[in-house]
């Protein structure tokens, strides 16, 4: 096999809680082709996050350790550009500044002004977005903000692509309208993507591989899958296609029947933790792993805390 | 008048809730205010007479009006009076002048008491010079608490302690201090002045310093982290992410700092003797004339009107500033 562009060996990862260490991640180990499209699902609280962010940086694993194209990676860079789930622009700043934030950082030395000026319009007409570049996020629909952080990530010309869950916020519509324009730019620039996603139908659609994570704690790789199919892929012609549901219900089986139980037992969740319960018995939908209510979204959202003197 | 309903936060506030409703609401906002204001003088009216004090009836309303353009009309006078002191200087400088063309001449500021619209611009000058060092005291450094737990935790007692200290306790002690260490034989500055300057300022800054640190410290932890991707600076990181994302909660600070400013300075100036409203309310209790209640009632009332004013134009700078309203 050739020389792997990302690969994480032996990952495990053990978060300090006043009730003592605990075990999020055991051992994982993956190994990710450059351009290749890679999916990470599991049952809430699992720890998909947590293996973004040791990619990213932004959590240093307790054992093993993250290769991208030869270095070890310890601290966050703009290679390993981050979309967040809630967009995470900077709310007083415009789209355009949001973007150049990032892109007088990254080329400050490399490209002149003009550059950079282009290249900022260039990355929100790629997501379809220069022409609200004076709005501010507040301005705009929440489909639009996070075309917009799509697009201050790619202007960081990353070597990988991390998104935490970046549609799940969205409407079932503006999700698939993303979903199609993450595939055209992905196809176009051949990033390599790592994608965090509760959803089967947009793990298999996106995705060149599929990961499935076994539940925490102590979670680990319990399955991959490779997605075989054709690109450009069409959402509508895939939908009938004998090899997408075959995809399709293997994910939901690894999901439904192997991992049913999240937890193994752990009854006690953690209180300091910020996720949510996963559901242990049948979801509601038997597509997604976790219905994407707007109102359960909205209440997800931070809001800047504004109040009056507090000690 | 119109630019004055327009500004009114009541108005705006019932406009913005009910865009549609217009007529009634409006003319609500403004009668029952109106009512408020008639009620409570009516009440003070008839309230008044009742209360005996040793220097006669506590004052009615319109004893506090007369005396208000009394005071108007005592400054006016000295105005005339002061203009008139320096024409005869400069006069007498030109007939010198003409004399001597080599001659010196200077011209002596009038050496007249200060009046009721003096000492509000004294105090003014006093409060804005105190909020002004403490929001460059408390800005920064509770940016540096925020950002840091380590110095937070260091700070916190000694922030806790000093919180609710009162200015008459801090008084005598920056009396003292001053006094020892502000010497000069042509100082820029009366002591008086810079005791109640930096007593404002040692009451005043803790809301500010409180509130920068917690909104640094609840900047979004995703903004932080797109911090860290983009590998921005400390200096960049403080100024382009944390100094903005803290600014509704800055500021909010800043009202209550200038609401506790103004407050503490009458206190000090009636103590350090500050030429302002304090030593006013200070020198008109002692002086204990038939007309002395009514005075002070002026000075009360233009107190409260002016720290309205001064939160008013903190909101409107609020306003412009921040991102989130
Ligand atoms: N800073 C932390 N301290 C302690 N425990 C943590 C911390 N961060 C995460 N955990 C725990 O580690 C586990 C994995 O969390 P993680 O956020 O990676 O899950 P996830 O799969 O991304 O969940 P979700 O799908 O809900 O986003 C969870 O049990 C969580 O409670
Ligand atoms: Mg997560």
């Amino acid at each position: 096999m050739s020389k792997s562009h990302l690969e994480l060996t032996g990952v495990s990862m053990s978060f300090d809680t006043p009730q003592g260490p605990f075990q999020a991640l055991d051992t994982i180990n993956l190994k990710i082709r450059k351009g290749e499209f890679v999916s990470l699902i599991g049952h809430s609280g699992c720890g998909k996050s947590t293996v973004l962010n040791i990619v990213a940086g932004l959590l240093q694993a307790s054992q093993g350790g993250c290769v991208l194209d030869g270095h070890e990676v310890n601290t966050p860079g703009p290679e390993r550009a981050v979309v967040f789930q809630n967009h995470a622009l900077m709310p007083w700043l415009t789209v355009y500044e949001n973007v150049e934030l990032a892109v007088r950082q990254v080329f400050r030395k490399s490209m002149t002004k003009r550059e950079r000026q282009d290249w900022i319009i260039h990355n929100l007409e790629l997501v379809n977005m220069a022409h609200a570049q004076d709005k501010r996020p507040g301005e705009i629909s929440g489909g639009m903000a996070q075309r917009v952080g799509i697009a201050r990530a790619l202007s960081m010309r990353p070597s990988v692509l991390l998104m935490d869950e970046p549609f799940g916020a969205l409407d079932a519509l503006t999700r698939a309208h993303l979903q199609d324009a993450l595939m055209e730019i992905q196809q176009d620039l051949n990033s390599t993507v790592i994608m965090i996603t509760h959803d089967v139908d947009e793990a298999v659609l996106l995705s060149d591989r599929i990961v499935m994570m076994t539940n925490g704690p102590a979670a680990t790789v319990g399955e991959e899958l490779t997605i075989d199919l054709p690109r450009p892929r069409n959402r509508v012609t895939l939908a009938d296609d004998d090899q997408y549901v075959h995809y399709r219900q293997a994910v939901l089986r690894f999901l439904y029947e192997k991992q049913r139980f999240p937890g193994k037992g752990d009854k006690a969740p953690q209180a300091s933790t910020p996720t949510e319960e996963a559901d242990s018995t049948a979801p509601e939908s038997p597509v997604e792993v976790k219905a994407p209510e707007p109102q359960s979204t909205s209440a997800k959202t931070k809001k800047p805390v504004a109040t009056a003197v507090q000690d | 008048m119109s630019t004055l309903t327009s500004t009114n936060p009541l108005l705006q506030l019932i406009r913005r809730r009910y865009p549609d409703v217009t007529g009634k609401a409006l003319l609500q906002s403004v009668t029952l205010p109106v009512l408020g204001i008639a009620l409570f003088l009516i009440a003070w009216q008839l309230v008044a007479p009742q209360i005996n004090t040793s220097l006669g009836n506590f004052p009615t309303p319109a004893n506090v009006y007369e005396q208000a353009g009394q005071l108007w009309q005592e400054h006016q006078n000295e105005q005339d009076r002061a203009d008139r002191y320096v024409e005869m200087q400069e006069k007498r400088n030109a007939r010198i002048l003409a004399d001597n063309p080599d001659a010196e001449t200077r011209i002596r500021p009038y050496p007249g008491a200060p009046t009721f619209i003096d000492q509000i611009f004294t105090s003014l000058k006093t409060v804005l010079a105190g909020f002004f060092l403490a929001t460059i005291i408390a800005v920064p450094l509770g940016i540096m608490i925020g950002l840091n737990r380590y110095f937070a935790a260091a700070a916190n007692p000694i922030i806790q302690i000093f919180k609710p200290v009162s200015p008459l306790a801090w008084l005598p002690l920056v009396t003292m201090v001053v006094s020892a260490t502000y010497v000069s034989d042509d100082p820029m500055f009366e002591k008086s002045f810079i005791t109640s300057m930096v007593t404002v300022t040692l009451c005043s800054l803790w809301p500010t310093l409180i509130n920068t640190a917690t909104g640094v410290a609840q900047v979004n932890p995703d903004l932080v982290n797109v911090s860290k991707v983009l590998r921005l600076p400390f200096w960049t990181h403080a100024r382009k992410v944390v100094l903005p994302a803290a600014v509704p909660m800055i500021f909010t600070g800043l009202r209550v700092s200038l609401g506790i400013a103004w407050m503490v300075l009458i206190a000090a100036e009636m103590l350090a003797q500050n030429p302002g409203l304090g030593k006013f309310v200070w020198d008109e209790f002692q002086n204990g004339s038939s007309d002395s209640l009514s005075r002070i009632m002026v000075a009360v009332l233009a107190i409260g009107f002016i720290g309205y004013v001064l939160d008013r134009i903190m909101l409107m700078i609020q306003r412009k500033v921040a991102w989130d309203e």
